[in-house]
């Protein structure tokens, strides 16, 4: 019988020839992401026990990202904790503040994912990291103890659902479009315990940047992973940063799916996620003008260069609405650089938008951007769960970078095709 | 690792709608520490300000479907276990949270009727041996498909860096 991609990677990491769905495997892992939040009480864990090494430091990346620059006294003590750590442990592959990034933006950027890996990090996004076909997967303190302990973690192997994207996406809208609406379509756990796996002729429009968007919220619909075949387009992302060698995965043509869905991209709309779960995708064309206090634009899911270049696009020459406090986050150090030698960054400053460092900041209501009681939000992160922002009776709306940049310039909820056709016009 | 009893008996915390994600369960404002008696006064704050007030050591959560979705933060498991509760009784939980719930030999316990047949306040009762849920304010009863055997050896050695270290010495 067929198998899929990832029963493939998980089989090839498990010394097995076959598995399927619903065994428990107990698998090698090629990467281990640490982050400032859940590495530090993992760290704990393995000193009470007594375990003072890890299985192998260099198969192990650590970079603070969630609440760094350290935005308090106690978010102080754990960076300095994973700093120590990672020093003690000579882990090589880190990230100071000046170098740092989201993990799961950084850890692609830099070359350290390879097609055909395991990888998992203390985070619910890990599954971002799918998008160069890899079985990624977010795990809690205790996985994460384990994996840095024995370089091994047990899995029960995924169902997989796969989804196939054809067509082309029309002008002004983009790959966070398509996962908000397949979002829309199955639930916030239409996908639980299984692979998202994607495919399709609309995956050849989409650089990796924007395909790392998909496989980011593969979790915001319950999944354990996302994941996506290996191209050309791929293999020059991996090829542009690193020599390392690598394995590529298919899945076989008689591989079996728990469903399929087919998705004719040409269909789509921009689409805005309303309050409070990923799932609340509308048409923009469906939903009122809501007004926006604040419009966030960055994070692990639309923090890239692509989605600052889109955002910059729409917002050249204007400014952000009076009463919508506009903030930028690029996701990594190297994307913050690239914006500022391409005048991106001056565009934002421009029309009256704060840019930051990298941080995960005010995405999981860290800071940099934390909502107050009723204000409401529109943001290109991944979750507007209550609370998630700021203040539980604060409002966040998700969409695309586009959506985001033509709402900061109005105020209330824009669709960018209306600036994007007044350019095309002008020019 | 003294045996794992059969049954466990608390006051139920109901909460029937589904989704109730990490979020909730412990907001990211608190996650700048990692101490479960910390974690503990921040439970449930933004879904009900009151449940921190009103737990006591040994008490259930009764909740709905896909609980615990979200954030992969296992602070969520350290908050509830800090707060007193001992089991949580779900018609379906978020594949994260479950894990990181049996890593930590927390119970997670997948009923769907529980919501239907408890009532916050009611006292319960589960044989996670037999899979029976008893409500013993009302006598109504349901049953539930027992821990994997994989969930339960894990929950039994403790959770899953013991049961690691179990394994290793054996070998």
């Amino acid at each position: 019988m067929g198998m899929t991609i990832t029963e493939k990677i998980l089989a090839a990491h498990s010394g097995r020839e076959s598995i399927v769905p619903g065994e428990i495997v107990n698998a090698k892992l090629d990467l281990i992401v640490c982050h400032d939040v859940t590495t530090p009480p993992a760290v704990a864990m393995l000193r009470k026990l007594g375990i003072n090494k890890v299985f192998d430091p260099t198969k192990i990346l650590v970079t603070p990202d969630h609440f760094v620059p350290n935005k308090d006294i106690k978010s102080a003590k754990l960076s300095k904790h994973l700093r120590e750590w990672r020093e003690e442990q000579g882990i090589e592959r880190y990230y100071e503040i000046g170098n740092h990034g989201i993990c799961h933006a950084i850890a692609p950027e830099q070359g350290h994912v390879l097609p055909g890996m395991t990888i998992v990090c203390g985070d619910s996004h890990t599954t971002t990291m799918g998008a160069l076909g890899t079985f990624a997967s977010g795990v809690g303190s205790t996985d994460l103890a384990a994996a840095l302990a024995t370089g091994e973690l047990w899995f029960k192997v995924p169902e997989s659902m796969l989804f196939e994207l054809n067509g082309h996406l029309p002008v002004g809208v983009y790959s966070k479009d398509i996962i908000l609406y397949i979002i829309s379509k199955i639930g916030v756990d239409g996908a639980r315990y299984k692979a998202m796996e994607y495919r399709g002729t609309a995956l050849k429009d989409l650089t990796m940047e924007a395909r790392f968007t998909i496989t980011n919220m593969a979790i915001e619909a319950g999944g354990k992973s996302g994941i996506m075949p290996v191209d050309e387009i791929s293999e020059n992302y991996v090829k542009e940063r690193t020599s390392d060698s690598y394995t590529i995965f298919n899945s076989d043509d008689d591989a079996t799916y728990s469903d399929r869905f087919t998705i004719d991209v040409d269909q789509l709309e921009p689409i805005v996620a309303l309050p409070s779960l990923p799932s609340n995708g509308r048409f923009i064309g469906e939903i009122e003008r809501v007004k926006m206090d604040q419009v966030y634009i960055g994070s692990c899911t639309n923090g890239r260069i692509e989605d600052l270049r889109i955002a910059a696009q729409i917002m050249k020459g204007h400014k952000v609405a009076k009463g919508t406090r506009t903030i930028v986050v690029p996701a990594t150090t190297e994307v913050w650089k690239t914006a500022m030698r391409e005048g991106l960054l001056e565009i934002f400053a421009d029309a009256g938008c704060v840019v930051s460092t990298a941080t995960c900041g005010a995405c999981l209501g860290g800071f940099m951007g934390v909502l107050g009681a009723e204000e409401t939000c529109l943001s290109t992160t991944n979750r507007n769960f209550t609370g998630r922002m700021g203040d539980p009776r604060s409002k966040v709306y998700l969409a695309s970078p586009a959506t985001a940049a033509a709402t900061a310039i109005t105020g209330t909820i824009t669709d960018p095709r209306d600036f994007l056709k007044a350019q095309a016009a002008k020019a | 690792m003294p045996e794992l009893p059969n049954t466990f008996k608390g006051a139920a915390h109901v909460y029937e709608r589904a989704h109730i994600n990490t979020d909730e369960i412990i907001p990211a404002r608190h996650l700048n520490v990692h101490e479960e008696a910390e974690l503990a006064k921040y439970a449930m704050e933004d879904i009900d300000t009151g449940f921190i007030k009103r737990v006591k050591t040994g008490d259930f959560i009764i909740a709905g479907e896909n609980f615990g979705c979200g954030s992969s933060r296992e602070h969520a498991v350290w908050a509830l276990r800090g707060a007193g509760i001992r089991v949580v009784v779900a018609t379906s939980y978020a594949r994260i949270f479950f894990r990181n719930a049996i890593n930590n030999g927390f119970l997670a316990i997948e009923c769907p009727e529980a919501i239907e047949m408890v009532k916050t306040g009611d006292e319960v009762e589960i044989d996670i041996q037999a899979g029976k849920l008893r409500n013993l304010t009302t006598g109504k009863e349901a049953g539930f498909v027992p821990l994997s055997d994989f969930a339960r050896e894990l929950i039994e050695d403790g959770g899953l860096l013991p049961h690691i270290q179990k394994k290793a010495a054996k070998a």
